[in-house]
């Protein structure tokens, strides 16, 4: 047990510094542009089509791509995804990204940007169409009906399943490892083998991982309770 | 006043509305009756677009309208300036008080200062008696509540026309009274309404003039005594199916 304590004191603050400078930045930018990939794809997948017969012939491509986005990233692995884009291309003499930062960034906010895609439509479409219908009949536009009517009640709804979202990416990072970037897990593999203390390690960086986590957990906590206040 | 002439309104499958024309005067009250899905609702929902007729004319005032010509949002917004809509459901917008739900519009759309709607929305809850549910949320309101809050979300808007869908079909007896009585005294300070109703007595004792719809198409429109005393077949036969 002292020695695990000495192990921790030794090396939490090396994982510590690791998780400010990969997991978090790489978490955080990934869901920024995550939640911008899922609210444009619920935006395109709940749009009506219009009256005109090539505007409507052309939101209906644009819906078959987002639906086959959509598709693709929840019917694959994400490390098949990380692969595919970091190793495969390049391969393929398609270097789309030679550095692993963007193409871990990438894949994690694609990704992220499917899952959360629909949370988003399913809390758009939860809002009560006659509160819509008021809204408009009040004069307002259909841009000001989705800013003032439908997003704020979206939001609240769409906190737990987007707080799962984002406690998921923050672990998921830890795939970021298999692409050569020197994030907490990996960093705690290369300890591990040098000085053999496998399990202590792991467990350290389990707790690393926990800590993180957590934090996120009681963020939802007090964002739930403060956007609950008009709600049951 | 409103006026709306040769409306049309069809589905695929289902004519809506037939060749309609009426006439809406200013400072009245209109009740709207007929039976179920004879097409009460999309006529009045049509005077707001917020059904689109496919063809017919529509006059609010100074503003005259083919439906049969795509319209501009500007066209929209006027038509909207000019009427208000109480809905059969609960419509109010449930992340906001009920102050907040009176001045929305008229900060939003209206562009008034938050002073000037905040002044209006108080002047009317208290009017109505109201003020102490000011900053309630929707969810903490009974429904005959919530019925009267949309009544004054829609009078902040300063409509010149105040159009209700069916408003009290979805409460109790005792919460409908409530509701009719705010109604009642609108129309007896000659606010122009329509309203879409099932509650004969109450249509019998508020309307200035009665519309009938019976299968998309105007089937009586006149005053209220004559409706009510009409010896026509089809005016009977639904007096009757409304009584026990």
């Amino acid at each position: 047990m002292t020695d695990f304590f000495n192990l921790a004191v030794k090396y939490l603050p090396e994982l510590f510094s690791a998780a400010l400078k990969y997991t978090l930045p790489l978490t955080a930018i990934s869901f920024f542009f995550g939640l911008i990939f899922a609210s444009l794809t619920a935006l395109i997948r709940v749009a009506k089509l219009p009256q005109n017969e090539w505007a409507a012939a052309f939101l209906q491509i644009i819906k078959w791509i987002a639906n086959a986005y959509v598709w693709f990233f929840r019917s694959t692995p994400l490390i098949v995804q990380l692969f595919i884009v970091f190793y495969g291309l390049p391969n393929a003499h398609i270097a789309l990204f030679q550095s692993a930062w963007v193409s871990a960034i990438t894949v994690f906010s694609l990704n992220t940007g499917a899952y959360a895609s629909e949370t988003i439509r399913a809390s758009i479409s939860s809002v009560p169409e006659v509160q819509k219908q008021a809204a408009e009949s009040l004069g307002m536009t259909r841009g000001q009906v989705y800013l003032n009517v439908v997003l704020p009640q979206a939001a609240r709804i769409s906190i737990p399943p987007l707080s799962n979202s984002l406690i998921g990416l923050l672990k998921d990072t830890s795939l970021a490892s298999v692409i050569t970037i020197v994030e907490i897990f990996y960093l705690s593999q290369q300890i591990a083998a040098a000085n053999y203390k496998v399990l202590s390690m792991y467990i350290l960086v389990a707790m690393v991982y926990a800590f993180f986590t957590s934090i996120l957990s009681i963020g939802q906590h007090y964002l739930e309770k403060y956007t609950s206040r008009f709600a049951q | 006043m409103i006026q709306v002439k040769n409306l049309s309104k069809h589905y695929p499958d289902k004519i809506a509305l037939d060749d309609i024309s009426l006439d809406f005067p200013a400072e009245e009250t209109t009740a709207i009756v007929g039976p179920s899905g004879s097409g009460k609702s999309t006529l009045l929902q049509a005077l707001n677009l917020l059904e689109r007729p496919n063809s017919g004319l529509l006059t609010i005032d100074d503003l005259h309208l083919d439906l049969a010509n795509p319209l501009t949002n500007n066209q929209i917004l006027q038509i909207r300036q000019k009427t208000a809509m109480v809905f059969q459901e609960k419509a109010l917008f449930t992340h906001l008080t009920v102050l907040k739900n009176l001045t929305e519009g008229p900060i939003k759309v209206q562009k008034k200062s938050k002073a000037a709607a905040e002044k209006k929305a108080q002047e009317l809850l208290e009017q109505f008696g109201m003020t102490e549910l000011k900053n309630r949320y929707p969810y903490q309101l009974s429904g005959g509540q919530q019925q009267r809050v949309a009544i004054l979300r829609a009078l902040a808007m300063e409509p010149k026309y105040l159009l209700l869908d069916e408003p009290t079909s979805a409460l109790d007896p005792e919460l409908e009274a409530q509701v009719l009585r705010v109604l009642k005294d609108l129309a007896q300070k000659n606010t122009s309404m329509i309203i879409v109703t099932h509650n004969m007595s109450f249509a019998e004792q508020v309307a200035d003039q009665i519309v009938f719809i019976d299968n998309g198409s105007v089937g009586y429109q006149g005053p209220t005594d004559g409706f009510f005393h009409s010896t026509e077949t089809r005016i009977k036969k639904f007096l009757g199916a409304m009584s026990f």
